[in-house]
């Protein structure tokens, strides 16, 4: 049963997302090309932030104030400005 | 009295406490009734997701232009012809592209066709479309009983049995349907005689004409009353025949805000002040166009503070009272009525007989001179053909049985019923948490949608359901401000409210149209500017 009323919750919430960007209206081939490109750039999006996420954090703490993650990331940019190549 | 040093006061924190204890006393004591107009604000991320549909819709219709254009999909709506390829081109602007790529969408929530007469319940003709819109075809059954929410039938005279009927039906045998003529020529019936001075007794004023199409009483006596040298105030809201009435004259045209009284008065102190534009002559005339119910938004005219203002400012005053006659007063009179004040106060009193009289034509009532000058001036007395018999004779029933002079209490009955099944309905739709726009008294309620795809579907899914409603979106109004409009009627009985009402809230709920935050305390007697803000109720 709570399948059910999830599985009926999630098609309300699919059209209201219908309702909200008009595609309740829309023609089926107009439907395929608008959920083509929403997915395309929702599944680009999870993998840019798949692959940058771990990046980002780590750059994130070794810029923080505190010395001991920083210590190294601020000497490491101060090399790579000093010696331009 | 003159309102301005209470508007001033108005603004101080202090007295705007003080005045939600007695709000009868404001405006001088203008109003004897308290005036509860409200419209709430759109919420924020409503208005957002509103501008991302109309976006998408905008960016696919771009697309299915493109392939129009270039031969790809087959072009159904209508375009120059080769040879006028070169010319100006008549389909390129905003209105034509919506009505192409949004209005064509959602195009069988409109003119549907019914097939009975359109009282309480109507019957509809079911159309399916094979090609999305572009053409329809019947499928042979009909829809019973549909709740009709749509017509504007307020006190239940559409009917096809009854002493109006047959009372219109012993005329047809004897005068026929025709009239062949103008007023003017040989169109001049013994039953217009009568009528006139039937509408005339009703509205309590010396005298009054009957046209035979209410949009054509507008344009074509507006331009009758004032020319040029004359200016014209027009409420921001009013109907496109008053619209096109003033534009015919040839006035000076200046809209105030709607409802909006220190817009109005500011307008009035320039044109009285400052005179013509170059010139700097007096105005021949000023004459300020406002409607009883404005039938987009719900609201009533504030009547009493613009009678105020026409006398201070020495103006004349034209009231359109399509929508209020019938349906706003004890006795259906009015919206003089309802406020208590003096028929002889408003200049001109149009009206029509579409709505609460359940025939059709236009009348104006008003002094004897200012009637007797329309008979010979006016273009509608002297080119078009004037009303037919059966229909004048189905007014002059119902307009008596509003009086009570056939000798019943169904007329009364009849109106004190349209205000119970007002207020009731109002009330209801508030609670569950729609936002609803106008008077607490007024029997047009615009429920708000807002986003264009829920214009087709609250349509669509109403007549699943078995009720009938229309939907209003651009150009009628502001193009996020799309609603629904429930017109009642006093032919509803409370179970058919009670059915509406539950429909009302599963479609509601299955469409998210639930907005209202409760934010907008109804608005008490204050005029409503951009000075005033919202408070917050608790």
């Amino acid at each position: 049963m709570d399948i059910k009323s999830m599985k009926n919750y999630l098609y309300w919430l699919f059209c209201q997302f219908e309702l909200i960007t008009c595609s309740y209206l829309m023609e089926p081939w107009e439907k395929v090309l608008f959920y083509t490109f929403n997915i395309t750039m929702l599944v680009m999006l999870a993998y840019t932030a798949y692959i940058f996420f771990p990046v980002h954090i780590s750059m994130a703490f070794q810029f923080s104030p505190c010395p001991q993650h920083s210590s190294i990331a601020y000497r490491v940019t101060a090399q790579l400005c000093s010696h331009p190549h | 009295v003159d309102p301005a040093p209470f508007s001033v006061i108005l603004q101080l924190p202090l007295f705007k406490f003080l005045l939600q204890i007695d709000h009868i006393v404001h405006n001088g004591g203008l109003y004897k009734r308290p005036f509860n107009e409200a419209f709430e604000e759109t919420p924020m991320l409503v208005a957002v997701l509103t501008y991302v549909g109309y976006g998408v819709l905008t960016l696919f219709g771009y697309l299915r232009d493109f392939m129009r254009q270039w031969k790809i999909e087959k072009c159904q709506n209508a375009i120059e012809r080769e040879e006028q390829k070169d010319f100006v081109p008549l389909y390129q602007d905003f209105e034509n592209f919506y009505t192409r790529n949004l209005y064509m969408r959602i195009r069988d929530t409109w003119n549907r066709p019914i097939c009975s007469v359109p009282g309480a319940k109507v019957d509809v003709m079911e159309r399916v479309s094979h090609d999305y819109n572009w053409t329809f075809t019947y499928t042979g059954r009909v829809i019973k009983g549909v709740i009709n929410m749509g017509s504007y039938n307020y006190l239940g005279f559409a009917q096809n049995n009854g002493t109006c009927q047959q009372a219109a039906a012993k005329v047809l045998s004897q005068y026929g349907a025709g009239v062949c003529s103008s007023r003017q020529e040989m169109g001049n019936l013994d039953k217009h005689e009568e009528l006139e001075k039937l509408v005339a007794r009703f509205l309590g004023v010396e005298s009054a004409m009957a046209y035979g199409m209410g949009f054509a009483t507008n344009s074509m006596n507006i331009p009758a009353l004032v020319g040029k040298g004359c200016l014209i105030l027009s409420d921001e809201l009013n109907h496109a025949s008053l619209v096109l009435g003033a534009r015919l004259s040839g006035a000076a045209i200046r809209i105030f805000k709607h409802n909006n009284m220190r817009s109005l008065e500011k307008l009035l102190k320039d044109a009285i002040v400052h005179g013509q534009p170059r010139t700097r002559r007096p105005w021949k005339k000023i004459l300020i166009l406002v409607e009883g119910i404005y039938s987009m938004e719900g609201s009533i005219v504030r009547l009493p503070e613009v009678i105020a203002l026409k006398k201070k400012y020495k103006s004349y005053l034209y009231l359109d009272e399509a929508h209020s006659i019938g349906a706003l007063g004890p006795t259906g009179r009015g919206v003089v009525e309802y406020f208590g004040l003096n028929p002889e106060d408003v200049d001109v009193m149009m009206g029509t007989f579409t709505k609460s009289f359940g025939a059709a034509g236009g009348y104006i009532g008003g002094k004897k001179e200012l009637i007797d000058y329309l008979r010979t001036h006016s273009h509608s007395a002297v080119y078009a053909t004037s009303l037919s018999p059966p229909v004048v004779e189905q007014i002059i029933t119902s307009m008596k049985c509003i009086m009570g002079e056939d000798g019943t209490t169904f007329g009364r009955e009849c109106v004190q019923q349209l205000a119970e099944n007002t207020r009731y309905f109002r009330r209801r739709l508030k609670e569950m948490g729609f936002i609803i726009y106008g008077n607490e008294d007024s029997p047009v309620v615009p429920l708000m949608l807002y986003m264009p795809a829920k214009i087709g579907a609250f349509g669509r899914e109403m007549l699943k359901r078995n009720i009938g409603v229309v939907v209003v979106g651009f150009p009628a109004t502001p193009i996020i401000e799309s609603r629904a409009r429930f017109c009642l009627s006093a032919a509803h009985t409370k179970e058919m409210l009670d059915t509406a009402l539950k429909e009302i809230n599963e479609v509601g709920d299955l469409l998210q149209l639930k907005y209202s935050r409760h934010r907008l305390v109804p608005l008490l007697d204050r005029p409503f500017d951009e000075t005033t803000y919202e408070e917050t109720e608790d």
